[in-house]
């Protein structure tokens, strides 16, 4: 074995420049899925964690039919109380949940007293709020106390709607909301600061303390719009959500219908699609690599056997088995994509190195949020480049390989 | 015991519509530890002769045996095995690997076909290089040897894994005068020393008095029914 290797590698090194300039193409490309693998990676779990991670959380459970009319923030799809007691028991029985908070989501109208404008409120439990959405604090500008993310009688504005009013924090604002029956009520609250905007659902919303929201639309008894719900390790996201789905898909209505709904951030937010569309683009970046290795060590073995015919013919005269013929052949396109596998993994893993050293700055939607990324690109996607290109090239070898052990040394030796 | 044997042994060759007779009916035996020549003009069907010994063809008719074996009945595998361990061969253009150094050259056969240890290959290259007297260039590569430094590179490589015969097809066709008289001579020496079977081709008169035996061909037939001349 390293004797077909070690003469394999010298026949490669015998034409430098083909040998080097496809190494360098095979190299390039290696690089090309590295770099983008970590630019994209990266890039989606900052915007990923972004959303989770200071909006959505990420899973929501929601009366059944909330979800289908989200956008109107509807008041007659909320979960009682009594239901609520039970999902919140069973939420911190199940395995995985790190924390969950539940939310009274509504509109109401905003006045500084001069002007009115509209304004879509989160009615929270601060602290467990923050065991939902970590990083919420994170996007509060300007805070009234930074210890305390929200206190009974105040309130979080949108970014968008404070600076359009002109109000900041420490001002008086009034809110006025409608309730389920149509009754109207207003009450006064303090600005605790300023929540800066994000793209996507929720992204511009106010948040004020549940039991505010629960005396301003006049509940007799606490209902709640959404629960969202952290768990503890994201990769194993869809298992926690069907180990919940698990438990309240058999709780019905007297009618047979589900009670509730659970719904993952992927089908919360449209930026799953673009998460999406980052792996099919890798994707295609690492079909490309396949293409260019297949062709590149493809094309140098066809021309390596057909100059070395009459050699060839010499080994086989002389005894060489065909299968050893084969052997040296595909050898040589292995060490061809060896040799540029690893040119690749070192370049791409450096040009993510200095990427990490620079940093990189990407400005993303229409709100010029800037994602600060750090590239990096797991090892086990280094090696699952490296492997592609070596069983490429293998895979490329094989054809002009067995032609060359199918020659007869006959017809090799007459070759000119 | 004859190491070769023909009997009644035929070569034609289709190109096309029409078909080349390059050996008709051809039977000859020649003994072990012979020095033997086939000469003829060019397209007499030396090398198609050379061939067949060398278990790199197969006959149209007849039966060719060398050292014991029918070479019709084997397949490739088997053929290119027993190429391996019963023959040596020496080409005319020398044909050494350009990748490869003298010594490394020579080592070749025992390492990629014999399949031997190192402590088995050196001291067997060491004493084909010393005897051929090349010893002293094992470091280098062909591209830095004339040509009849790379003819004795190629008759060491040939020796070195211990063969009952040397095929060897116009093995000075390459060389001057003097040079291929002693890759000839050497050849001789060899015979002598290691008691191998040398069989080569040759249209150089010269040359062809060497031998101790030859055979004279022209259009493929044995042109002294005698088979052998000189010496036998
Ligand atoms: N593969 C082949 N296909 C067709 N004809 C062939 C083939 N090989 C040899 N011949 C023909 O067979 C005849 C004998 O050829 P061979 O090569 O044995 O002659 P030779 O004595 O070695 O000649 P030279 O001295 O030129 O090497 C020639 O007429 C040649 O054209
Ligand atoms: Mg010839």
């Amino acid at each position: 074995m390293i004797k077909v290797m070690s003469l394999a590698i010298r026949n490669l090194l015998r034409y430098k420049r083909r040998t080097l300039l496809t190494g360098l193409l095979i190299a390039v490309g290696v690089l090309a899925v590295i770099v983008f693998t970590g630019l994209s990676g990266s890039f989606k779990r900052a915007i990923v964690g972004q959303i989770t991670d200071s909006v959505l959380s990420h899973l929501q459970v929601h009366k059944k039919g909330y979800m289908a009319s989200i956008d109107n923030l509807p008041l007659d799809r909320m979960i009682p109380e009594k239901p609520y007691n039970k999902l919140s028991g069973i939420l911190s029985d199940t395995r995985g949940v790190a924390g969950f908070s539940p939310r009274i989501k509504f509109g109401a109208m905003l006045s500084n007293f001069a002007q009115t404008t509209n304004v879509r409120l989160n009615g929270i439990d601060p602290e467990k709020e923050l065991t939902a959405v970590p990083l919420l604090p994170s996007r509060i500008k300007d805070p009234k106390d930074p210890d305390v993310l929200l206190a009974p009688g105040q309130v979080l504005l949108p970014e968008i709607l404070a600076k359009g009013m002109g109000v900041g924090t420490g001002d008086t604002v009034v809110l006025v909301a409608n309730n389920r029956d149509g009754s109207v009520n207003g009450m006064t609250f303090e600005v605790a600061g300023v929540v800066e905007s994000l793209m996507g659902p929720g992204g511009r919303d106010g948040y004020l303390h549940i039991d505010d929201a629960a005396a301003l639309l006049r509940m007799e008894t606490i209902e709640i719009s959404e629960v969202a719900v952290r768990v503890t390790d994201f990769d194993a996201l869809t298992d926690v959500a069907g180990r919940i789905n698990q438990v309240l898909s058999p709780m019905v209505t007297p009618k047979g219908q589900p009670v509730f709904e659970v719904h993952t951030w992927q089908q919360l937010t449209p930026f799953y699609n673009v998460v999406r569309m980052i792996d099919l683009m890798t994707l295609g970046i690492k079909i490309i690599l396949i293409a260019v290795v297949l062709i590149s060590v493809l094309n140098v073995m066809i021309m390596s056997v057909y100059e070395r015919v009459k050699e060839i013919g010499t080994l086989a005269a002389m005894g060489t088995q065909p299968s050893r013929i084969m052997a040296l052949f595909v050898a040589e396109g292995f060490c061809l994509g060896l040799a540029g596998a690893v040119a690749g993994a070192v370049l791409g893993t450096g040009a993510l190195w200095i990427l990490n050293l620079t940093g990189v700055e990407v400005a993303f939607g229409g709100a010029g949020q800037v994602f600060e990324l750090a590239p990096s690109v797991a090892p086990g996607e280094v090696l699952s480049a490296c492997v592609i290109v070596l069983l490429v090239s293998v895979i490329a070898s094989l054809q002009p390989a067995a032609k060359a052990a199918a020659l007869e040394p006959v017809d090799a030796l007459r070759h000119v | 015991m004859d190491i070769v044997t023909f009997e009644n042994v035929s070569k034609t060759y289709r190109s096309g519509e029409t078909t080349v007779t390059a050996l008709g009916d051809v039977s000859l035996k020649i003994p072990r530890g012979m020095f033997t020549a086939f000469v003829g003009p060019s397209g007499s069907g030396k090398t198609t002769a050379l061939n067949l010994i060398g278990c790199l063809d197969q006959p149209t008719r007849g039966t060719v045996t060398v050292a014991g074996q029918a070479i019709g009945s084997m397949n490739r595998r088997q053929s290119a095995a027993f190429r391996g361990k019963h023959l040596g061969f020496v080409f005319q253009d020398f044909n050494l690997l350009p990748v490869l150094t003298v010594h490394e050259n020579v080592e070749y056969p025992l390492l990629m076909i014999q399949d031997l240890s190192k402590a088995q290959r050196k001291p067997a290259v060491e004493k084909v290089l010393t005897a051929v007297g090349m010893a002293d260039q094992a470091g280098k590569y062909p591209a830095q040897l004339s040509g009849g430094q790379k003819q004795r590179v190629a008759v060491a490589r040939a020796l070195v894994g211990n063969p009952a015969l040397v095929l060897a097809d116009e093995p000075t066709a390459n060389l001057d005068g003097a040079t291929a008289q002693k890759v000839i001579d050497l050849m001789k020496r060899m015979r002598d020393e290691f008691g191998i079977t040398f069989i080569f081709s040759t249209h150089d008169p010269r040359i062809m008095d060497q031998a101790d035996a030859f055979f004279h061909m022209e259009d493929g037939r044995l042109k002294d029914d005698a088979a052998t001349g000189g010496a036998s």
